[in-house]
Order: structure tokens, then C-alpha cells, then sequence
């Protein structure tokens, strides 16, 4: 070794440097990642939807896109909200604990107006989409259907609330977004308005 | 086990199966470079700097442009505006092309001063000249990206070029193009080979590049194989080890060219239209040409090489030769002194008109076509090739200096150096150092020392 | 040394200026940072030029949140109609009505001080003198025969082309003022600022966010490079 070198000097300003060094590299790495989250042109597509639902009948549903999602909007009728009560023993999550919904829609018929319906399509599961099948006991999935919707990818059923049942794979009941009533006809989905009560 | 042994004992397992530990001494520790570098010496680390900027860069700004005629020049405005922190990784991959070329054009000047590209490392500069075209394939793909008004009209003078070639160049051109005009199709290809091929291809010769430097060392300013004069041990007593000493060095210099590199990329990313020209901030518009169209700025002296031609095949011709006389400078060179310390005058007055004849024609290929701009091309043409062309004569009866058997300084003080024009600047200094205005600033240094000290 | 100086100059020698015509360019204060200023240029741009010019490289959202205007001023200033905040900025015409009308599609707008420069597009607003043989009966000294009429008209009051005599041909070299608008000239001048420097903002968003970070990137660098030269020169001892 040289004479005359201090070891310690070295040391530090290796360390000094290599710290620094190591803070420099981490903030240029925030640019790299964060460039690859969604873009403003996402967002701006992410922006709310409005729904005209006046000439939605009972029974009948709508499908419109919201941040690239399915979302339903379905008009129950006064015999599908009843029955939802008797449901309550076959579903996983009778009173929406474990799901995601504003609380607003946090209730028996997971809705603000407990006729109007809306949920985002997707299944809890590994992201289907599910299958409206409205009909009391078809065939295929045995008189106790009361009607609701059935995911075709991994056998998933869902009552007319977006409750799973018990025993499929989907562990929790369909996400509700937050939506607001703009007026009486006029539903906006992706914003909870001053309007939501 | 302890903490450390566990992490030893890994070390050791891995070394077994891949001698990264071997590799990496044989390589730094064990691998001695002259100790005379100066500055001229670092624009090869630096290469490889903007190199991994642009691949980094390049494959995050790959991930959000669309390579469509219809999308393309939208895309790269939805980077600069939508993509988070987009216009950063934008102006540093237009930033770092630019810089690239100045980097190697910094290094290639080096290798003729001192004489690196001679025997023996005729095949590093050969792999190196390869790595240049590529670079500019490279950047003349990469332009055509963004697809406004310059990268459109640029890449349909340049692919007329091949239109040149006797017999088969109109289908050759077309072939390139894989359309009559600049389409769809050429775009698409251009960013497949801008992405893919180049890349790799330059990333491989940069590895043989490398492993022909290791194999015979780095030439130095004195021009002086170092391996000549061994110690006990074998080892050059003329040379330090690459680690710590050049790697502490080049972290210095890395540090000030990133200060550099940041200014232009935060305060002037265009560059006053150089890095970024002005029409091309107008979408391609195949009925509309620029009024003045130009390459980027690297590419000028050889566009003006191929505008001071008066015929089409000579032009390309020119052009082409311009570049490929580079490859055959360690035959051209036949003078045994490698160093320019050590050159005859005829060399020194060879290098300085052809370093002229460039730059002059790097300025005229930005400017428009006047008469008396192709006249100075034209001057300087004939400049940049006689360099080349009367090498063989000049270099073998030049009269040498007796270069001298161990390394000397890396930058030669001004006393040692002879010639009017350096006893003209010693004069200077020495006039500087007695104006007045130096002397009232040494008085007042004096001063505030006193006063300092008196405290 | 020496010629790395002489490279150096190379890097930023100004390329060109714009001007192809005999007139020449004014000088604007472009500045993206003028708050104020932008604002009230993107008013401006609202009321005078969106009929014809979009802006479709940038959201009214991005505009909304750089000026720190909220919906409602943006509903005042530039996003008209039934246009939402989302949207890009789109012009009220259509372009095949706009063909009709002007002959040619008015260009979009969002890059045009980079790609002519803030300049250009000072002396362009200020450049139209009254020339009947135009179906508007307008030109531009700074581009002649351009389709588009003098929006900025009442405010600027009416010009007239200056001529001079240049190489044995008449030349327009420039435009005089021939009567009073509803602005004086310093106001006028300070509209066509305003509208440049919106467009100078528009052109280039992100200039907010790049101008003021530079000088903590340069700071951080110069620190690290000075961590670097104490090292090196530490590791130097044994060889110098």
C-alpha cells in the first residue's frame, strides 16, 4: 500500500458519494415508473357518464362504459325486491359488508333508489363478465334461480342485488360505483354528486 | 452462520458456477491504463453513458408511441402532455441524440490527435467507424418517429439518395420504402429497426469494440505503448489501474456532463431549432415540402458534401465516400508517430484545415442554398478530401519529433510547447495577469485575507 | 480547447428566422409563466379564433388545472357551447364547412409558436392592412393572400400596407395604422401578447413543470459531481 493514504477519508467520501449516487438514481426513477400509470388521456376517458334512464322499463336493463368497465343499470320491479329478503340465506354477504359500494348503496337492495339498480359488470372473481339471465328456474341453473346473473367463465352466481351466492368462486358481491341522480330521469355514473342523499 | 459467512459462502457458490468476481477484477483491477489521460479521453465513457440514456429512454417512450402514419405525430404530442413526466423522457431521448453525436464526434477527433487508430488497433477503429454508421442509420430511423414536417421531407431526400444507384436504385429506393412515397409502411419498418435491430446491432460491436481495446490496451496522449515498459512483475510502469483511479475520474466527468445534459433538457430542449427543428413541430404533409429543409445538425457536413456536387450519382457518391474514407484511415496514415505531440508540422496543418473544412461544412449544410454557400462547400469538399488523399504522401515524409520512452504530462504545459501561436497566449496571460483590474482584485484578496487573519 | 469553443458556438448559433417576406419580425415578451396574462389570452382566444382554430393537443381539464381557473371561468374564457371539461379543444366549426367558407381548413393551432415561433405569430396578428382585391378585404404583409380575415378588426382599427421599393420591385415592408379601433395601439399590442403567450403555453404545457425543476435537478448534480471530485482527487494522491 502507498504510505500516506487515509483509509477513513476514503471511506467516507465513497460512501458520500455512493449515497448520493443512490438518492439521484432513485429520483430518476420516479419519471420511468410513474410514466407508466394511466395517462391524463385515461383519465379523461375515466370521466363520469350520464344515463338517460326514462325509457328503461321494468325488468329491463342498460349497459353503458364507464373507465372502460361494463356498468348495468337495471329497473327492478316490486316482485324482485321482495324476494330479495328470502335470498338472504343463500347469499355470502346479505348485508354488503365485505364489498365494495358507496354508502350510499350500502343496504338491502344495494341501491339509492331501490328500484334502480347499477353495479359495474366484472365479476369479483377473476374479472368476466357476467350473463343477465333475468328468468325465474331455467334448465341450466335450477329451479331456485330467482333470476340474477351468472358468470360464464368460472360458474359464478350473483342474485339481482349483485350478492354472490354461497359456494361459487366470486368472493364478494359486485362493485357498485358511485353514481348520483343529476334529475329525475338523468343518472350520472363515476361521480357522487352534491345531488347523492 | 452468521449474516456474512451465509453471504461469502453464496459469493463462493456463484463464482464456482459464473466468475463474475474473476471477470470483474481481471477487467478493473487488472487492467492497466496509461496514467496520462486528459479530458479527449473520456467521451468513450460517455458514449456508453447516453447509449444506456437512450435504450432506457427509448424503451419507455416505445411503450405509449404509435408507430401509424395516422397516429404517429399525435402520439409523440400525447407523450408531452398526457404520459406522466412524458415530455422528460422525451427531451432526454431527443437531448441525449444530439449529444451522442457530439460525444462521438469528440472521440473520433481524439482517435486521429493521437494517432489511436494505428497498428495496433487498426480492428478498433474499424469496429468503431461500424458503430458510427450505425449510429447515424440509427438517428436518421429514430427522426422519422415523430413524423412531422422535417422527419417526412428529410426521409424522402435521403431514400432518393439510393434512387442514385445505377440500374437497380429507383427499386431499391422503393424497397426501402415499401411504398412510392414515405408511408405508412416506411414508418412502421423505420420503428421496428429503430427499436430492434440497430439497437442490438450497435450494443454487439459495442462489445467487441471493447474486447479489441482490452486486447491491445488504450493508446495515450504521448502515443506510447505502455506494455513496452514492464516492471518485475510484468506490470506497466506507466500504468494505473482502470479501478479505483479511471472509474473515480470518469463518475467526475459523468457528473459534469450530466450538469450539461440536464441544462439543455430543462432550459432548452430544442436547442434554438438545432435539436429540435422548428417544422417539425408541423405535422407530415405529403403536398407541402418546408421552404428549407435540413437534416438535424450531425448530419450536415455530409449533406453538404452531397449539395456541393453538381450531379445526382456524384453527390451520393461524394457523400457516401466521405464517410467509408474513414474506415481506411489506419492504411492511409503512414506515418510510424502516433501522437500529434510528436508530428511534423504537415500533419498539424492537414488536421487543422480538414478539422475547418468540417465544421465549415457542418454550418453551410444548415444554411439554404446560395451561390457562394456552394461555392465554400465546394472549397471545403475538396479540403476534406485532399486530407485523406494526400495522407499517404504527407505522413511518410513529414519530419517527426523524438518521442520519448515513458508518458509525459496529459495536457502539455504552454512553456513546452513550441510554435508562435503558444508564446502568443503565454503573452497574453501574462498581460491578463498585470492588467489592472486582476491587480485591484489581488490587492483586495490580500485584503480581505488580512483582515480575516486579524480577527 | 480551442476547438471545443468553436463546437460550442456551433450548438447555438440560431438557426433561421421566419420571415419570408420583407417584413420584420417584432419581438414578443413570450412568456408561458405570465399567469395572468395567459388567462386572459385564453379569453381571448375563446372570442376571437376558436370558431375557426381548435386546439385539439390539449384538454379544457389540463387547461382548467395549470391556470387554476376553476369550470365555471373556464365556461367564461374558452370552453363554450356544450363542450365539456374533459374534451380537447375543438373549434365550433366544422372543417368541411370551414372549406366552404375560407377555401382552405383553418389549421389547428396548438403547435404553431413552436413550429414559426411566438414571433412569428406577434407580427402575424398585427400584420393585416386592408386590400380590396381579397374576398375579406384583408391581407397579411407577413402572409400574403392568406384566406383569413382580420378577426382582431374592430379593436385594432383599420391598416394599411407600407410600400417600399426594394431591388427596382414595390415591396410591403410592413403595415401603418389608417384610423382608430376600440383599443388604443399599446392595448391592441397587449392583446396580441396575451394571445401569444397562451399559445406559447398551449404549445408547450409541460414548460410549467420543466423551467421550475431545472435548477433543483442542476443543484443535485452539481452536489454529486463535487462528491465525485473530492473522491477523485482523494484517489489522485497516489498517482499526481
Amino acid at each position: 500500500m502507498i504510505s500516506g493514504v487515509d483509509n477513513e477519508k476514503r471511506r467516507f467520501l465513497t460512501q458520500a458519494a455512493s449515497v448520493v449516487g443512490a438518492v439521484g438514481a432513485s429520483l430518476v426513477a420516479v419519471p420511468f415508473v410513474s410514466s407508466m400509470r394511466p395517462s391524463a388521456k385515461a383519465e379523461a376517458l375515466g370521466a363520469p357518464v350520464e344515463v338517460d334512464i326514462e325509457k328503461l322499463e321494468p325488468g329491463q336493463r342498460l349497459v353503458v362504459l364507464w373507465r372502460g368497465k361494463p356498468v348495468w343499470v337495471l329497473k327492478r320491479t316490486q316482485d324482485v325486491l321482495g324476494s330479495l329478503v328470502e335470498l338472504d340465506g343463500e347469499v355470502l354477504d346479505p348485508r354488503s359488508e365485505q364489498s365494495i359500494q358507496p354508502a350510499h348503496s350500502k343496504n338491502e337492495a344495494r341501491s339509492i333508489r331501490p328500484e334502480i339498480f347499477v353495479a359495474v359488470g366484472v365479476c369479483t372473481h377473476l374479472g368476466c363478465s357476467p350473463v343477465f339471465r333475468p328468468e325465474i328456474a331455467p334448465a341450466d341453473l335450477g329451479a331456485d334461480w330467482k333470476g340474477g346473473f351468472f358468470c360464464p367463465c368460472h360458474g359464478s352466481k350473483f342474485d339481482l342485488a349483485g350478492r354472490v351466492y354461497k359456494g361459487v368462486p366470486a368472493p364478494v358481491n359486485l362493485e357498485i360505483p358511485p353514481y348520483y341522480f343529476a334529475s329525475d330521469n338523468q343518472l350520472v355514473v363515476g361521480l357522487e354528486g352534491e345531488h347523492a342523499s | 452462520m452468521s449474516q456474512r459467512d451465509r453471504g461469502a459462502s453464496f459469493l463462493a457458490w456463484l463464482d464456482e458456477r459464473l466468475p463474475v468476481a474473476k471477470f470483474l477484477e481481471d477487467q478493473l483491477l487488472k487492467y492497466y491504463a496509461p496514467k496520462n489521460f486528459n479530458f479527449l479521453y473520456f467521451f468513450g465513457s460517455l458514449a456508453l453513458l447516453v447509449l444506456v440514456n437512450q435504450l432506457v429512454t427509448g424503451i419507455v417512450l416505445a411503450m405509449h408511441y404509435k408507430p401509424a402514419a395516422e397516429l404517429a405525430f399525435d402520439s409523440v404530442e400525447y407523450i408531452m402532455r398526457d404520459v406522466d413526466w412524458g415530455w422528460l423522457l422525451r427531451y432526454l431521448h431527443s437531448t441525449g441524440a444530439s449529444l451522442m453525436f457530439v460525444v462521438i464526434y469528440m472521440h473520433m477527433f481524439r482517435g486521429i490527435f493521437y494517432g489511436s487508430f494505428k497498428k495496433p488497433r487498426e480492428l478498433l477503429w474499424l469496429f468503431g467507424m461500424v458503430i458510427f454508421v450505425l449510429l447515424m442509420a440509427e438517428a436518421f430511423m429514430g427522426y422519422l418517429l415523430p413524423w412531422g414536417q422535417m422527419s417526412y421531407w428529410g426521409a424522402q431526400v435521403i431514400i432518393s439518395l439510393f434512387g442514385a444507384i445505377p440500374v437497380i436504385g429507383e427499386d431499391l429506393a422503393t424497397w426501402i420504402r415499401g411504398d412510392y412515397v414515405i408511408a405508412d409502411a416506411t414508418l412502421n419498418r423505420f420503428f421496428a429497426l429503430h427499436v430492434i435491430a440497430v439497437p442490438l446491432a450497435i450494443m454487439g460491436l459495442v462489445v467487441l469494440h471493447l474486447a479489441a481495446l482490452r486486447t491491445v490496451g488504450s493508446n495515450n496522449p504521448d502515443g506510447i505503448e505502455i506494455k513496452k515498459n514492464r516492471d518485475l512483475v510484468g506490470i506497466p510502469k506507466d500504468g494505473i489501474p482502470f479501478h479505483p483511479y479511471y472509474t473515480v475520474k470518469d463518475l467526475y466527468v459523468a457528473g459534469l456532463f450530466l450538469t450539461i445534459f440536464a441544462w439543455i433538457v430543462f432550459y432548452s430542449p430544442d436547442m434554438g431549432g438545432l435539436f429540435l427543428e422548428h417544422p417539425n413541430f408541423d405535422p407530415a404533409d405529403p403536398m407541402k415540402t418546408p421552404e428549407h429543409i435540413q437534416p438535424v445538425w450531425y448530419f450536415t457536413p455530409f449533406y453538404s458534401i452531397l449539395r456541393a456536387i453538381p450531379s445526382k450519382l456524384g453527390g451520393v457518391v461524394g457523400m457516401g465516400s466521405s464517410i467509408l474514407v474513414l474506415f481506411l484511415l489506419p492504411w492511409l496514415d503512414r506515418c510510424p508517430v502516433k501522437s500529434i505531440r510528436y508530428r511534423g508540422p504537415l500533419f498539424k496543418i492537414a488536421l487543422t484545415a480538414f478539422i475547418i473544412s468540417f465544421l465549415g461544412l457542418g454550418v453551410l449544410g444548415t444554411k439554404p442554398v446560395t451561390e457562394t454557400y456552394t461555392l465554400m462547400a465546394r472549397g471545403f469538399s475538396v479540403i476534406y478530401f485532399s486530407f485523406f488523399l494526400f495522407m499517404p504522401i504527407f505522413s511518410s515524409v513529414e519530419i517527426t519529433k523524438e518521442v520519448p520512452l515513458r508518458l509525459t504530462e496529459s495536457v502539455l504545459p504552454l512553456a513546452k510547447r513550441e510554435g508562435f501561436q503558444w508564446r502568443l497566449i503565454e503573452e497574453g496571460i501574462l498581460a491578463l495577469q498585470h492588467s489592472p483590474l486582476i491587480e485591484s482584485l489581488k490587492g483586495l484578496m490580500s485584503k480581505l485575507r488580512g483582515n480575516h487573519q486579524g480577527r | 480547447m480551442k476547438k471545443v469553443l468553436i463546437f460550442l458556438w456551433l450548438c447555438v448559433l440560431p438557426l433561421k428566422s421566419f420571415a419570408e417576406t420583407g417584413v420584420e419580425l417584432e419581438h414578443a415578451d413570450a412568456n408561458a409563466f405570465d399567469q395572468l396574462s395567459v388567462i386572459r389570452g385564453a379569453g381571448y382566444y375563446g372570442e376571437y379564433c376558436l370558431a375557426c382554430h381548435g386546439l385539439k393537443q390539449i384538454r379544457y381539464s389540463r387547461i382548467s388545472k395549470d391556470l387554476k381557473v376553476n369550470e365555471t371561468v373556464m365556461r367564461d374564457l374558452i370552453l363554450l357551447g356544450d363542450a365539456k371539461i374533459y374534451d380537447v379543444v375543438r373549434s365550433a366549426m366544422p372543417v368541411e364547412s370551414a372549406k366552404l367558407a375560407f377555401g382552405v381548413a383553418p389549421p389547428d393551432l396548438s403547435l404553431v409558436t413552436r413550429s414559426r415561433g411566438a414571433n412569428w405569430v406577434y407580427t402575424y396578428l398585427k400584420s393585416f392592412y386592408e386590400d380590396s382585391k381579397r374576398p375579406y378585404g384583408v391581407n397579411n404583409a407577413l402572409l400574403p393572400n392568406v384566406a383569413m380575415p382580420n378577426v382582431l378588426w374592430e379593436l385594432q382599427g383599420p391598416q394599411g400596407a407600407v410600400e417600399e421599393r426594394v431591388d427596382g420591385k414595390l415591396k410591403i415592408v410592413g403595415v401603418e395604422s389608417r384610423g382608430h379601433g376600440t383599443l388604443t395601439e399599446r392595448q391592441f399590442d397587449q392583446v396580441a401578447n396575451d394571445l401569444v403567450n397562451f399559445l406559447s403555453y398551449v404549445s408547450e404545457p409541460s414548460i410549467l413543470q420543466r423551467v421550475p425543476l431545472g435548477k433543483y435537478v442542476i443543484a443535485f448534480l452539481l452536489f454529486l459531481t463535487y462528491l465525485f471530485y473530492r473522491l477523485k482527487k482523494e484517489y489522485w494522491k497516489d498517482i499526481d
